[in-house]
């Protein structure tokens, strides 16, 4: 089934091609298109401009990430994490120390736990507004993206300050956060939520209330609730089409059951429902951070552990909420030093896999609407 | 459909781009406003951060001494081989002492995820604020961290 068209990138197949019954047309889609986000390569089926199927062939940017894992030890494989979901390092990073906490038994201080949640729900925005921009984008409006960066690079400047670097941090390590937060941190956030506040109603003027950007969303690419649940799509995806699927609410980790936000729900599992839940999660966020800002918790950032970390024998399974949907982390341990076997729940796999179902019987001009709702981040479904 | 619905329809059409052209204006007619960020030329007087993680150095004082003792634990918490220490083994009053001879660093395999810096127990590796790590020829990625000549701070153990 996977290659069920016999096309295949780079054979004697022109790239366009009629095949099957008389009409039908085959067109790729990538491996390296602007609008695939990354190096995602669609095998469209079409029918003029229906389409009647879309495969997505991966694999593009696999690097067998799960594979490196085996061969690192319990404080070193956290780093990679961060180039699978690139987009929420920090959240990618968390959900690996929290299972190596798990198996080590190990209470993390509670100033860490605030510092991540705080982290956490900053990546999340910076995700959501880098996913804004570039999903005006690909509906053919360029200025949103300027916009959408201004605010995320005040975030990226935050982390710099912080953590170090600005996209992938390698900031939280078993035990806690690796230093403790830049003295300027709350400072700093609190300007972002003032800019943010400031800024946030140009989203609706620009490109929320646009007439061409509704009639392009509404209606488009419906995924209904059952369909949501069967293939496995969580995060904003499942959430609009009214799949209550958040971590944070479902299986609360660190402090988030003492937090006050709300669980976004949208019904109608339109593109543009997915669209909304993305822009009222971000109000979501800046709600916890303006909770835990100012009632950061003195103490330690960091819990002394062992120098060399070593996993009892058995399996551990820790999952958290990223931008992007449910993220699991699944380590089996033989006792070593050494992870035997990972394998991570990567929440775009899922995700895209439901392309093929939405995008079928409608036109090719909504696929790049579709796939921007879907959110999809390349090396988070290859890793 | 009715026409005063059409009516309606093509009315908030309009008002909703009326809406969206209002804020293109007001950049437009709002210059200080500032978007984008200019490249950051100005290599003299720019601040970067100071846990910014550019590349790994070795500080050296005014004496050419460092902090490294040769122990290793920068290279075992490398998750990829960026690290290579070779030691020595210098006589001092007659006994043998380990040293350093050279602290291999691969800048082209170095991920700046700062396990090393925080793995090293005196402190003798820092991140360094540089950011323009582009050359000809790869091999000048690979460097030795320790200055040529270089002996260990006194009291470092």
């Amino acid at each position: 089934m996977y290659r069920e068209t016999q096309i295949i990138a780079g054979s004697s197949h022109p790239s366009f091609a009629e095949v099957g019954q008389p009409g039908e047309f085959i067109i790729n889609v990538g491996p390296q298109h602007p609008a695939t986000h990354g190096v995602l390569h669609l095998v469209i089926t079409l029918s003029g401009e229906t389409i009647k199927k879309v495969e997505p062939h991966l694999g593009y940017i696999h690097r067998s990430i799960e594979k490196m894992c085996e061969s690192l030890s319990y404080r070193q494989f956290i780093y990679v994490t961060s180039r699978m979901d690139y987009l929420s390092a920090h959240i990618n990073n968390h959900a690996c120390a929290m299972c190596v906490e798990k198996g080590l038994q190990v209470e993390i201080p509670p100033r860490a736990q605030v510092i991540r949640v705080l982290m956490d729900e900053l990546t999340r925005i910076a995700s959501h507004e880098l996913w804004w921009g570039a999903m005006a984008m690909d509906l053919g409006a360029f200025t949103p993206f300027f916009h959408a960066f201004r605010e995320r690079e005040t975030i990226n400047d935050i982390m710099e300050e912080t953590c170090g670097a600005r996209l992938t941090m390698n900031y939280m390590v078993p035990g806690g956060v690796m230093q403790d937060i830049h003295p300027d941190f709350q400072k700093r956030v609190k300007e972002f939520i003032q800019l943010y506040k400031r800024k946030v109603h140009e989203y609706d003027e620009m490109v929320t209330g646009n007439i061409i950007f509704q009639n392009r969303m509404k209606n488009v690419g419906v995924l209904s609730a059952e369909d949501a649940i069967s293939y496995g799509c969580t995060g904003p995806t499942g959430r609009g089409s009214g799949v209550s699927c958040d971590i944070r609410k479902l299986y609360p980790y660190e402090i988030y059951s003492t937090l006050e936000f709300d669980e976004v729900l949208e019904t109608g599992g339109d593109s543009f429902a997915r669209y909304m839940v993305r822009i009222r999660e971000m109000n979501q966020s800046i709600r916890i951070i303006e909770q835990l800002i100012d009632n950061i918790p003195e103490g330690e950032v960091l819990t002394k552990t062992k120098a060399v970390l070593k996993l009892p024998k058995g399996e551990f399974y820790t999952r958290v909420e990223t931008a992007r949907g449910e993220l699991g982390v699944y380590i089996v341990s033989e006792g070593g030093t050494n992870p035997f076997r990972i394998k991570f729940r990567s929440p775009g796999f899922s995700n895209l896999s439901v392309l093929d179902h939405i995008a079928r019987g409608s036109k090719i001009g909504d696929l790049v609407a579709m796939m921007g709702t879907l959110d999809l981040v390349i090396p988070d479904i290859d890793r | 459909m009715s026409v005063g619905k059409y009516i309606k329809d093509v009315w908030g059409a309009v008002r909703s781009l009326g809406r969206g052209m209002k804020r293109t204006l007001y950049y437009f007619t709002h210059h200080k406003e500032i978007i984008t960020q200019q490249y950051p030329d100005n290599r003299e007087t720019l601040n970067l951060p100071e846990r910014f993680k550019g590349e790994v150095v070795m500080p050296h004082d005014e004496k050419n001494e460092h902090r490294c003792t040769g122990c290793q634990a920068c290279e075992l918490a490398c998750p990829n081989g960026t690290i290579k220490v070779v030691t020595r083994f210098d006589m001092i009053d007659g006994k043998k002492k380990k040293a350093i001879d050279k602290l291999v660093y691969h800048l082209e395999l170095c991920t700046m995820c700062n396990l090393c810096i925080e793995a090293c127990p005196s402190d003798a590796i820092k991140m360094a604020q540089t950011f323009e790590h582009s050359v000809f020829d790869r091999n000048k990625l690979t460097k030795i961290l320790n200055n040529p000549g270089s002996k260990i701070m006194d009291g470092v153990e």
